[in-house]
C-alpha cells in the first residue's frame, strides 16, 4: 500500500514537471515565434520600385541605369492616372459650382492618397519630408494605401455604437474623367510598383532615415552594444574583485554579513530605480557628462548587473575544490598568487556564464537607461562620443517606436526587426556564454 | 633490508606543543623530535590529531578559522609558530603531500613548475630540467615524458599522487610532509608510492602520516604513536611495533582498537 502510493507520488510529481516545462515551453513559443517571423519582415520582403528607387536617393545603393529603364516601364503604368487628374482638372472647371464645391476635396484626397502610394507627382514640388518623396516601399504597404485611395472610409454610428463602412469612390467619381484612375489601380498596381523579393540585410547596419519610415537600426544596434559592453567592462572588474574579497579574503563576521545582504538586496531591486539612481547620481551629482550619455547608462547599467556578477563569481569561486588551495599554499603561494594562478583560472568557466547572461540583461534592460543614455533620434555616436553622447538603444527605441511614434501602424515591420534582432543578440550571448564554458571547461579537465 | 641511517640531529622538534580547534584541544603538549633524514611515521586511531600535528609543521592549520597554536615547534631551531616568519618561506621548505591526489587542472609541467616559478624567474631550459628531474624522483617521468603539455587531471591516481609528489620536490623542500599520501590509491599505487618514499630517505626528512600500520612498520625509522592528542610512544619503528612500552601501543598495533 506505501509502496503504491510512493509510487503514485512519483508518478504525480513527474507529470507535473513535464506539465511546467511544457507550459514554459509553449510560451516561450507564443512570444518568439511571432517575433520572429514578423521580425524577419524587416530583413526579407516583397520591395517596389519605390524601395530602390529609395536605395538610390538615400544610400547610393543599385544601378542608376536598370532604375532608369525600370522608372520607364513604371511610368506606362501610372501615366494614365496623372492624365486622368489633369483631364479631370478641367473637367471640374467646366462643372456646375455646387457639384463643384462637392467633388473638388473628394478629388483633393484622392491626389493626396494617390501621392502617399506613388510618391509625389512628375514636376511636382519637392515635399520637406524625406517620407513624402517616395511611395509605399513594400508591397504589403502598398495594397493597403491602395485600397485608401480606392475606398473612402467613413463611421456609422447608431445606438449599438460606431462602424467602419467602406464606401468605394469609383461611384463618387463614376462618369467623369477620374474614373479610368481607379480602375487601372485596381488592376494594374504591380506593373506600378513592381514588387520584388527583396533581401535587405544592412537593416542590420543601416541608419535610420526620417523617424525610421526608410533605413535600418544601425545606431541602436550600436547603442545596445555600446551600453552593454560599456556596463561589462565596469561590472566586471569590480564584480570578480569583490567575490574574491567575499570568498577569500573577508573574515565571516556581522559586517560581512551585512554587505552580503546588501548585495542580494541590490538585485531586488527595481530596474527604474536604477535609472533614477543613475540620474541623480552620475549625472546631476557627480556630473560624468554634460546630460545623458553613452558613459552614463554603462555606469548605471553596471550597477544594475553588479549583483549578478558578484553572486555569478563568488559561486564559482566556492565550487572550486579546496585542495587547490591547499595544493597551491602548501608550495608557498601567497593567498593573491593562489587566487590569480589556480583559483581564478579554475573558477573561469561560472564566471564567464555569469558575465555573458548578464552581458544579455543588460543589453534588454530599458528602464535604466531612458534616464541616463538614450535617445529616440537615432544617431550613430562614434566610439569618441561615447563619453558625451546620448545614442540610441534597441530596447529604449523598440518602446518608443510602438508607443510614441506618429506612424505606429506603419512601421510595424522595423518595430518586429527591432525585436527580433535583440532577442537574436541576446541569445547569442548565451549561446557564447554556453560554448565558451563548454570550451573553458574542457581545457580544465583535459 | 634498510639500513640504519645515521642520526644526524634534529629536524623538527615540538616541545609542549599543543593545537586547538576553538576551545577544543587536538594537540596537548606534544614533546616529539624528528630526526633529519629518516623517516618518521604517525600512527593512531582516526581523530588522535596526528594530521593536525603534521599540518602545523607547515602551518597549513592558518587556513582553518579558529585554529591556533600554544607551546614550541621548532624547525631547523626557529620556532614555526613565530611572528617574524614568513609563511611562503617556510612552505617552500617544507613540502607536502596530501591524502588526496591534488593535481591543479593545469598540465603535467605547469604542475611540477608551479613551485619553481612562484619562487624564483626560472629560465625556460632552467625550468625544463628541474621539472625533469623533479619527475625522474617521483618515477613518474617514463610515464609521461611523452605528455607533458597534457593535463594533470587526466592521470590515474597513483600517477596523480606522483605528480604532487614530484610537485612538492620541484621547488626543492628540506623536508616532506605526507598526510596519508596513499589512503586514496589501490595496493599497486601504494606499492610505488612506498618505494619512492625508501628511495627518498637520507636525502629528505620524511615524516609520514598513516592509517596503515603494515605501512609504517616497512618505511620508517622511526614512529610516534598519538592517542587522543597526546603522544603516546615514540622509538625506533622496530622497537615500537616489537617492544611496545605502553599498554595502549601494544592494544592498537595488535589492533585491539582503532
Amino acid at each position: 500500500m506505501r509502496l503504491k502510493l510512493r509510487k503514485l507520488m512519483d508518478r504525480a510529481l513527474t507529470a507535473c514537471g513535464y506539465l511546467a516545462v511544457g507550459v514554459m515551453a509553449l510560451f516561450l513559443l507564443w512570444v518568439l515565434v511571432p517575433v520572429f517571423t514578423k521580425g524577419v519582415g524587416a530583413y526579407v520582403f516583397r520591395g517596389t520600385m519605390e524601395h530602390r528607387r529609395m536605395m538610390l536617393g538615400e544610400f547610393g545603393r543599385g544601378d542608376p541605369d536598370r532604375l532608369r529603364a525600370e522608372a520607364a516601364d513604371v511610368w506606362r503604368a501610372r501615366e494614365p492616372i496623372y492624365k486622368a487628374f489633369a483631364a479631370f482638372e478641367q473637367e471640374l472647371d467646366a462643372m456646375p459650382a455646387s457639384r463643384r464645391r462637392e467633388l473638388r476635396p473628394a478629388f483633393r484626397d484622392v491626389r493626396e492618397d494617390v501621392a502617399v502610394l506613388l510618391g509625389p507627382e512628375p514636376g511636382a514640388q519637392l515635399p520637406a519630408l524625406t517620407r513624402r518623396m517616395y511611395g509605399q516601399t513594400r508591397w504589403q504597404e502598398a495594397r493597403k494605401k491602395a485600397n485608401a485611395v480606392l475606398f473612402e472610409e467613413t463611421w456609422e454610428y447608431n445606438d449599438a455604437g460606431s462602424r467602419r463602412v467602406l464606401v468605394p469612390r469609383a461611384t463618387q467619381f463614376e462618369g467623369t474623367a477620374l474614373a479610368p484612375v481607379f480602375t487601372s489601380i485596381e488592376r494594374d498596381l504591380e506593373a506600378m510598383m513592381r514588387p520584388r523579393l527583396t533581401v535587405y540585410p544592412r537593416f542590420l547596419t543601416d541608419h535610420s532615415i526620417d523617424a525610421h519610415f526608410f533605413g535600418g537600426i544601425g545606431p541602436e544596434v550600436v547603442g545596445t552594444l555600446y551600453l552593454s559592453l560599456g556596463a561589462m567592462l565596469v561590472a566586471v572588474p569590480l564584480g570578480i574583485v569583490a567575490a574574491i574579497y567575499f570568498q577569500e579574503y573577508a573574515k565571516e563576521g556581522p559586517v560581512i554579513a551585512f554587505l552580503r545582504s546588501c548585495v542580494n538586496t541590490l538585485a531586488g531591486v527595481p530596474s527604474v530605480v536604477f535609472g533614477l539612481f543613475g540620474l541623480a547620481f552620475f549625472i546631476n551629482t557627480l556630473r560624468v557628462s554634460p546630460g545623458k550619455s553613452v558613459l552614463a547608462g554603462a555606469l548605471t547599467l553596471a550597477l544594475l548587473v553588479l549583483p549578478t556578477v558578484i553572486r555569478a563569481s563568488e559561486e564559482a569561486i566556492a565550487a572550486v575544490p579546496r585542495a587547490y588551495k591547499e595544493g597551491a599554499m602548501a608550495l608557498g603561494a601567497g593567498r593573491f598568487r593562489t587566487v590569480a594562478t589556480v583559483i581564478l583560472p579554475a573558477a573561469l568557466p561560472g564566471i564567464l556564464t555569469g558575465i555573458v547572461i548578464s552581458m544579455g540583461r543588460a543589453a534588454g534592460e530599458t528602464a535604466p537607461i531612458i534616464f541616463t543614455a538614450a535617445v529616440s533620434v537615432g544617431q550613430l555616436v562614434k566610439p569618441s562620443e561615447v563619453l558625451t553622447q546620448p545614442t540610441p538603444a534597441l530596447s529604449w527605441n523598440l518602446y518608443n517606436l510602438c508607443t510614441e511614434h506618429e506612424a505606429v501602424e506603419e512601421l510595424r515591420h522595423v518595430q518586429f526587426g527591432m525585436a527580433a534582432t535583440l532577442v537574436l543578440i541576446v541569445l547569442a550571448l548565451n549561446l557564447a556564454a554556453i560554448l565558451l564554458r563548454a570550451r573553458v571547461a574542457r581545457q580544465l579537465k583535459g | 633490508m634498510k639500513e640504519e641511517a645515521k642520526d644526524e640531529g634534529v629536524h623538527v622538534e615540538a616541545r609542549g606543543f599543543s593545537v586547538f580547534y576553538g576551545e577544543q584541544e587536538a594537540v596537548c603538549k606534544v614533546d616529539l623530535a624528528i630526526p633529519r633524514g629518516l623517516v618518521t611515521a604517525i600512527i593512531g586511531p582516526s581523530g588522535c590529531g596526528k594530521s593536525t600535528f603534521l599540518r602545523a609543521v607547515n602551518r597549513m592549520n592558518d587556513l582553518i578559522p579558529d585554529c591556533r597554536a600554544a607551546g614550541e615547534l621548532l624547525f631547523d631551531g626557529q620556532n614555526v609558530y613565530g611572528p617574524e616568519v614568513d609563511t611562503a618561506v617556510l612552505r617552500r621548505r617544507v613540502g607536502m603531500v596530501f591524502q588526496k591526489p591534488n593535481p591543479f587542472p593545469k598540465s603535467i609541467y605547469d604542475n611540477v613548475a608551479y613551485g619553481p616559478r612562484l619562487h624564483a624567474r626560472c629560465a625556460r631550459d632552467e625550468l625544463d630540467t628541474i621539472v625533469e628531474e623533479s619527475l625522474v624522483n617521483a618515477a613518474l617521468w617514463d610515464e609521461v615524458k611523452d605528455r607533458l603539455h597534457t593535463n594533470a587531471l587526466g592521470l590515474s591516481g597513483g600517477q596523480a599522487q606522483r605528480l604532487c609528489l614530484a610537485r612538492a620536490l620541484a621547488v626543492n623542500p628540506e623536508i616532506l610532509l605526507m598526510d596519508e599520501p596513499t589512503s586514496a590509491l589501490d595496493p599497486k599505487a601504494t606499492a610505488r608510492i612506498e618505494e619512492l618514499i625508501v628511495q627518498l630517505r637520507g636525502r629528505y626528512t620524511i615524516a609520514i602520516v598513516t592509517h596503515n600500520m603494515q605501512q609504517a612498520a616497512r618505511v620508517s625509522d622511526r614512529t610516534a604513536f598519538f592517542y587522543e592528542g597526546n603522544l603516546i610512544e615514540f622509538d625506533a619503528t622496530k622497537t615500537l611495533f616489537t617492544r611496545p612500552r605502553e599498554q595502549r601501543t601494544e592494544d592498537y598495533i595488535t589492533g585491539r582498537f582503532g
